[in-house]
């Protein structure tokens, strides 16, 4: 059930043989698996591990654009932006929701990111510092996220898979408002066509290290495509994600900021150059640009949102005992 | 978040996409009344016109069968072909019935 009644409940589970062999066959059989099934712990350990790491990343999300909202260069500009912010808050809350089905409360997983001990995606680690940045971010970011997603809908845990679809239904609006800012720019004077040529090659690398570690040096890779979970590789979707890229980049006329891109006759895709890991590693471990004042960010948002949260249910309490009351009189 | 924090209500959200249609479950959210709770229903779950009346319910409130009676509450069904107007054999020449 979608109930507080799950958290911290007794979800242990006798995993013999019979048992994962039982849950691997409801898995191949493409059933979905919902709440309150019989799990293995480690199905429910990734899972939970999985979409808290997305929901803070939707919510993480949000700080990078919200620098620019009072800086959008139109009103149009802004209430797009605004409106998207708002879809990223929302999809936070999605996944929030589809955690706590696997019986860990929102607060808990919240306490896990403001300590620092749960991770959120490093791509919100790097400032956006141009207008141009809000439009790449957009594109990129969000275009990676949509390919990261997609599969996901298909993902074998129902409330996960569910919380995908409303997110990729909303997804496309981002990528579009993101590359139309970047179309106006690169339309625009030789100024604006070289902030927008700056912010790809701030994020093309970046958006490429999203889909993750090279499939041979990925740590949750098997088992989570055993459990479809996952259902396609990072490496195949970083793939699929630069070869719908690069012709959009093309009719922008910007250019990819990697000199070994080149077109496959044999994959059809495009084979592209070393990825920096030693950026990646470092920036997941905590170093990049952003990642003390992202944290100190939303460390702040849930400090003077606590008089807030007291007061409401402060109120639901005492209007619960005046109902008890006026009822006993 | 300090450990004397109470957790607040978890409420399930269901949303009619159109008059004519029932409510569905949309997902969850959390608030400490239900004046607020509609809100953020609202807010989280119907910003591109997806309903046009919603259900907050407390989640507390909502008693769900066990999965693992599943077999014994569902599987009856399956050998009471009978029910089903297959199982009846109405020659063709009365027509569609
Ligand atoms: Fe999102
Ligand atoms: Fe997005």
């Amino acid at each position: 059930m979608y109930s507080q009644g799950l958290i911290g409940a007794d979800d242990s589970t006798h995993e013999d043989e019979e048992f994962l062999a039982r849950f691997q066959a409801r898995i191949d059989a493409e059933e979905k698996i919902e709440p309150n099934d019989a799990m293995p712990q480690g199905y429910r350990k990734t899972l939970v591990r999985q979409i808290a790491q997305h929901a803070h990343s939707e919510i993480v999300g949000m700080l990078p654009e919200g620098n620019w909202v009072t800086r959008a260069p139109t009103l149009k500009r802004k209430a797009a932006l605004i409106a998207k912010i708002q879809d990223e808050g929302g999809h936070g809350l999605y996944l929030y929701s589809a955690v706590e089905t696997l019986g860990v409360s929102r607060e808990q997983v919240t306490q896990e990111l403001l300590s620092g001990k749960a991770k959120y995606s490093s791509i919100f680690n790097y400032p956006a510092i141009t207008w141009a940045d809000i439009g790449a971010i957009g594109w990129l970011v969000d275009g990676a996220a949509i390919m990261n997603q997609i599969p996901l809908c298909r993902c074998s845990y129902g409330p996960y898979a569910r919380a995908m679809v409303r997110v990729c239904k909303e997804e496309s609006f981002h990528q579009r408002q993101g590359y139309e800012i970047l179309m106006m720019l690169c339309a625009g004077s030789d100024e604006q066509k070289a902030m927008a040529q700056d912010a790809l090659n701030r994020w093309w690398w970046p958006s490429l290290m999203m889909f993750g570690p090279h499939d041979s040096e990925s740590t949750h890779g098997s088992q989570s495509e055993k459990w479809k979970i996952k259902r396609i590789s990072n490496d195949d979707l970083r793939r699929k994600f630069v070869t719908a890229t690069v012709p959009q980049a093309e009719f922008l006329g910007l250019e990819v900021p990697d000199p070994e891109l080149k077109w496959n006759e044999k994959t059809e895709s495009y084979d592209i150059g070393p990825i920096d890991w030693d950026e990646f590693w470092s920036v997941v471990k905590g170093n990049g640009v952003m990642n003390k004042e992202r944290l100190e960010a939303r460390n702040k948002a849930w400090d003077e949102g606590a008089w807030v949260r007291e007061a409401a249910n402060a109120f639901a309490l005492k209007s619960q005992e005046r109902e008890q009351l006026e009822a006993a009189q | 978040m300090s450990n004397n924090e109470t957790l607040t209500q978890l409420w399930e959200v269901f949303i009619r996409p159109s008059n004519g249609l029932a409510h569905k479950h949309a997902g969850s959210i959390h608030s400490a009344d239900s004046e607020m709770a509609v809100q953020a229903a609202r807010d989280v779950y119907t910003r591109r016109g997806e309903g046009t009346s919603l259900w907050v319910v407390p989640s507390s409130a909502i008693v769900a069968s066990d999965p693992r009676d599943k077999e014994e509450l569902f599987d009856p069904a399956d050998d009471k072909i009978y029910r089903h107007p297959s199982f009846y054999n109405i020659p063709d020449e009365v027509g569609h019935m």
